[in-house]
């Protein structure tokens, strides 16, 4: 279990310095484009995907903003999961504040909150992993505020992806919990 | 809908069972790479009988496509080379009556299968009677046979005995072929499935739709004991395990649970359903007892414990669970003791499902990015992988316990299109592995028992 951490320690320290490289790739590669030919904006454009998978995945979290919507007004609705886990990121503590503040503000709304799984696991083990997502967030709401009798959780498991995508960066939007206005 | 087939076969059997003969055996334990060659007579049929069937079933010959029924079952078993009828030398009628076994070795068969059908009416009611008989060419004699008497939409199902019975006879195993499926159509956008519970024969004939697709239904199973099958619905947003009885179409909720029950399965007698609720978080077995609606908790573990599946006898029940970290194989005691982890490998490993013979369980493994069905000893020894692909899962086994069938998805291209979902089976020896042909997508498939009369 300690070896377990260890190594996932060491996996967020590479993913943040992958991260903090392509950033400043990016960055460099502004300043080159302002003076360039023809030929290294076609460069640039093929780099472009790469730069932006790691723009939009931290370790296997999802950290983008396509596909998410919002519960209200500068209200995401879901936050995103690494595989197989049902920790709620930093990312994903801000959005669920950020829900459960708006939900005391409108106290005469209920919510269902949908778990999600991606495609890369059984079906039953999946609709378990989704409530289990659903639950954790749900828990947070609770804890900032939300009575449990307004929040009600549903697992699709991987059966309703966002993105119907074979791809890492796909079934990272796909693993995610979404808050849904019920009334 | 179906009961219309429940409609009385008269068996008569005229060869006494029991009698071994020096036929020729297959082995079916090991891949068999050297098929027997058999050939499947036409059916003989009367012009009287011709016309009245004609007119019952519109099939012009009815013999004839009960033959290739039996063909289209011998061949896909991987176990028969099933001889181009062009190439047979004797009419149907005489081979029927006493073949002339040099024209059947001269096109190198070693087994002959012949047939008639004549039209009845009892009671002023039309009925068929189809005769067969199975000879041995080499040994120069009839080995086994039978007759028997049905409605005339009843004809593929003879079919289908007839099939069983040549198999039973050549493998010394129970067949397989007059069985059903039960198994999710699909149809629509990969992110918007729409799901139907759809049943059909064995050979992929005779579909039917037993629900209309507006809410989520998935992991349609059998009870082995009767025509009733359990499934997860969505009904109302209420994911919750139904029962279904397929004759009637009557359904309803499976107990009473504060939350999503999923994963059901039958026991082995079919008087009750084992399934996982989930609830806060947490996912645990429960059984529940239909005759006496008293539902038991079996595990109690803040992990995910799901997919149970019984052991043939009803004593023990393996499951999957990430207690370790990870899905790993289980197996408890029924009453939800003595709970042991048998699954060791690389990977993790889901699904298990115990073989109708008891001796082993077929599982759903990941393991670096690829997934594999595959088969170990209930102890967790002897794990064998019989196919690989990007994605497939849901194991079942044919009443028999000699085939596994399974749905395999594909990886969608760049633009997230081209993704299907089709059932596979193959068989236990990881040989003759085969799509199995269905009008739609499909997956989650349940084998059903052999069929009663």
């Amino acid at each position: 279990m300690n070896l377990n951490k260890i190594f996932k320690n060491a996996f967020l320290v590479v993913i943040f310095g992958l991260v903090i490289t392509a950033c400043a790739t990016k960055k460099s590669v502004k300043t080159t484009t302002e003076t360039s030919t023809t030929t290294k904006a076609a460069e640039t454009q093929k780099a472009d995907p790469i730069e932006k998978l790691d723009a939009l995945m931290q370790g296997d979290v999802y950290v983008g903003s396509d596909t998410v919507g919002e519960l209200a007004s500068g209200v995401p609705d879901r936050v995103f999961f690494a595989t197989n886990e049902t920790i709620l990121t930093t990312a994903s503590r801000e959005t669920l504040r950020k829900q459960a503040a708006w939900l005391r503000q409108n106290s005469d709304v209920t919510v269902v909150v949908e778990g999600h799984a991606d495609e890369r696991g059984t079906r039953e083990y999946n609709l378990a992993l989704g409530e289990r997502r659903a639950n954790a967030a749900k828990d947070y709401l609770m804890t900032y505020g939300v009575s449990s009798d307004r929040i009600k959780v549903l697992s699709y498991g991987k059966e309703r992806p966002v993105d119907s995508g074979s791809n890492p960066l796909s079934w990272s939007k796909n693993r995610r919990s979404v808050t849904v206005k019920a009334n | 809908m179906r009961n219309k087939l429940l409609l009385i076969f008269i068996f008569c059997f005229f060869i006494k069972p029991g009698i071994s003969y020096s036929i020729v055996e297959i082995d079916i334990t090991r891949g068999n790479l050297d098929p027997l060659p058999i050939s499947v007579s036409p059916f003989f049929a009367d012009e009287i009988s011709k016309e009245k069937i004609k007119k019952d079933l519109d099939i012009d010959n009815l013999g004839l496509e009960i033959s290739k029924v039996i063909e289209n079952n011998l061949r896909k078993t991987g176990l028969f080379d099933t001889l181009d009828k062009e190439s047979f030398l004797q009419k149907p009628d005489i081979a029927h009556l006493k073949p002339r076994f040099e024209d059947w070795v001269l096109i190198k068969s070693q087994v002959l299968i012949t047939g008639k059908v004549t039209s009845k009416i009892i009671n002023e009611k039309d009925y068929i009677r189809i005769e067969f008989k199975l000879w041995d060419v080499l040994g120069a004699k009839m080995v086994d046979g039978f007759s028997l008497t049905t409605v005339p939409t009843n004809w593929r199902r003879v079919g289908h005995k007839i099939s069983d019975k040549v198999y039973e006879r050549l493998t010394g195993e129970s067949g397989y072929f007059d069985t059903r499926i039960i198994y999710v159509a699909e149809e629509g956008p990969k992110t918007q499935r729409i799901k139907k519970l759809a049943i059909m024969d064995q050979d992929g004939f005779n579909t039917k739709y037993l629900t209309l697709g507006n809410e989520l239904v998935l992991t349609p199973r059998f009870n082995p004991t009767n025509q009733m099958v359990t499934y997860l619905s969505y009904f109302r947003n209420m994911p919750r395990v139904y029962l279904l009885n397929i004759e009637t179409g009557k359904q309803e909720v499976v107990g009473d649970f504060p939350g999503m029950t999923f994963a059901p399965r039958f026991s082995p007698d079919g008087k009750k359903i084992i399934m996982s609720l989930a609830k806060d978080g947490n996912s645990e077995i429960w059984v529940r007892n239909l005759e006496t609606n008293i539902q038991e908790k079996l595990t109690d573990h803040p992990s995910i414990d799901t997919s149970p599946s019984y052991s043939p006898d009803g004593k023990y029940i393996t499951f999957n669970s990430d207690r370790s970290g990870y899905q790993q194989i289980y197996v408890m005691r029924s009453d939800g003791s003595k709970v042991k982890r048998i699954s060791f490998g690389k990977g993790i490993y889901g699904t298990p499902v115990w073989s109708p013979r008891g001796d082993l369980i077929a599982f759903t493994k990941l393991h670096k990015g690829k997934f594999f069905i595959g088969v170990m000893r209930t102890d967790g020894t002897g794990e064998r992988l019989l196919t690989e692909n990007f994605y497939q899962e849901a194991p079942s086994w044919s009443p028999n316990g000699r085939i596994i069938i399974f749905y395999r998805e594909t990886k969608t291209d760049d633009k997230g299109q081209g993704f299907s979902a089709k059932l596979w089976s193959i068989d236990l020896t990881g040989y003759n592995e085969r799509l199995v042909s269905t009008e739609t997508d499909a997956s989650d498939p349940s084998w059903s028992s052999l069929l009663e009369n």
